[in-house]
């Protein structure tokens, strides 16, 4: 997918995109949608007019629903017109987290995503997975799933406390 | 309720009979989804751990999410208005084309285990295949949900593994449970005039071409816990067209009891 640099961007757009980077996941509020990766595209569609193509991360995932009303009432309350488009292709993938994302998951308490998803170790589940409390690596999975879709639980066996892994896929 | 004045809708619709072949397949695959994702939520608040309360309730939550896309696709074949919820909540049994085995009652947490890996490792054949599909709503729908099925299998394999070289009471009932539930991947296979339609026009894939790594896999997992792969035997009914076992009545009625008894009741 080629979007357009910032400067790029007509007048619209960027409006939308400021409004957008301070939506925070329902789920894990210290992350935004865009840190997210979730927010695929923002396109003028006619002046005064955007559409935005967001795409869920898991199918069932309830915060997708929510994530999509609060888009659209947000932007909605800058005067834009607004559509919000589901984009199921490609399918969302952990990869797209941005590094300030990544910083922000481990520092509210929840690991994230080990490496790229196209890494064996990824696939078959045998990450290093940090603690995000004390950083050891001496971690061991609890389950493979955890209070959301997204994560699995984890416990450190240095600090002794358990903690969420947020999963590559 | 104050509902009184508003319009009751019609309790019962009817979508696939005489549908197109699309329409079938999708409400074929979007039906297996729903009644797994029903069946797995059956078991909330009562696994018999925490975590494995969590893993089921999550396995759940992505079949009805999976179930949810393909069945407002199913809408939009249709053309008539119908919401995802309307076809869950308001077909009767011979309009449901769910495959058998996801119907089938949970029975203990091994039983539904051996019923999940089943499922699981077709699924991910069947989900691999159609991320191929020409027909690029399912392709999309398809690859997603591949992405999702690793995570299913990994826990029902690993389970299945543990209970299967556990000890002899965890051996002995997984051992049943699987004598008994594989009868119903005799349904994978089974091809019809709406599987061919949709083969050669490059939208559906080949059940047959999907058959041999879904045996490899399940040989290779079945022998690590120390399973013995019951011998095939065909199969006379056929969730796929309408026609469903005993179990599946109590399961709909519990689904649908609320829409059943208040139509179009909202909260």
């Amino acid at each position: 997918m080629s979007e357009p640099a910032p400067e790029n961007w007509a007048p619209e757009e960027a409006t939308a995109w400021s409004i957008l980077d301070g939506i925070m996941d329902p789920e894990i509020p210290v992350l935004g949608i865009t840190d997210l990766g979730i927010v695929r595209y923002v396109r003028r569609t006619a002046p005064g007019a955007v559409q935005i193509g967001l795409a869920p991360t898991y199918s069932g995932c309830p915060a997708t629903d929510v994530i999509r009303n609060s888009v659209r009432s947000s932007v909605a309350a800058t005067g834009l017109a607004v559509t919000v488009v589901e984009v199921l292709s490609p399918p969302w993938s952990s990869d797209w987290i941005s590094a300030r994302g990544r910083a922000r998951l481990e520092s509210f308490g929840i690991a994230p995503p080990a490496g790229p998803v196209s890494s064996p170790r990824a696939i078959l589940g045998a990450e290093r997975i940090r603690c995000p409390r004390c950083t050891s690596e001496r971690t061991e999975r609890i389950s493979e799933f955890a209070s959301t879709p997204c994560k699995a639980l984890y416990r450190c066996t240095d600090c002794r406390e358990p903690f969420e892994y947020f999963k590559c896929i | 309720m104050s509902a009184a004045a508003q319009p009751v809708p019609p309790a019962t619709i009817t979508i696939g009979r005489d549908a197109t072949p699309l329409l079938r397949y999708v409400l074929r695959l979007g039906d297996t989804s729903l009644i797994l994702g029903q069946r797995l939520g059956e078991w909330v608040g009562h696994a018999p751990a925490i975590e494995e309360d969590m893993a089921l309730a999550n396995l759940a939550l992505d079949c009805v999410g999976q179930a949810r896309l393909l069945l407002s696709y199913a809408t939009e074949i249709d053309g008539r208005g119908f919401t995802e919820d309307d076809l869950a909540f308001r077909r009767d049994e011979g309009d449901i084309f769910n495959l058998l085995l996801a119907e089938q009652a949970n029975g203990d947490f091994g039983r539904t285990i051996v019923r999940q890996f089943l499922l699981d490792s077709y699924f991910i054949e069947l989900f691999g295949g159609l991320a191929h599909s020409k027909d690029a709503r399912l392709a999309a729908i398809g690859a997603k949900s591949e992405k999702e099925l690793r995570y299913h299998l990994r826990y029902s394999e690993n389970w299945l593994t543990r209970l299967g070289d556990g000890t002899d009471e965890s051996h002995a009932r997984v051992q049943k449970s699987l004598d008994e539930l594989w009868r119903f991947t005799a349904e994978f296979w089974v091809k019809d005039e709406v599987d061919t339609a949709l083969v050669a026009q490059g939208i559906a894939p080949d059940a047959t071409a999907l058959e041999a790594p879904f045996r490899r896999r399940v040989a290779q997992c079945l022998s690590t816990a120390t399973l013995r792969q019951p011998a095939d035997a065909p199969i006379a009914l056929s969730g796929r067209t309408g026609r469903h076992t005993e179990p599946f009545g109590r399961l709909l009625a519990e689904m649908q009891f609320m829409q059943r008894a208040y139509p179009g009741a909202q909260w």
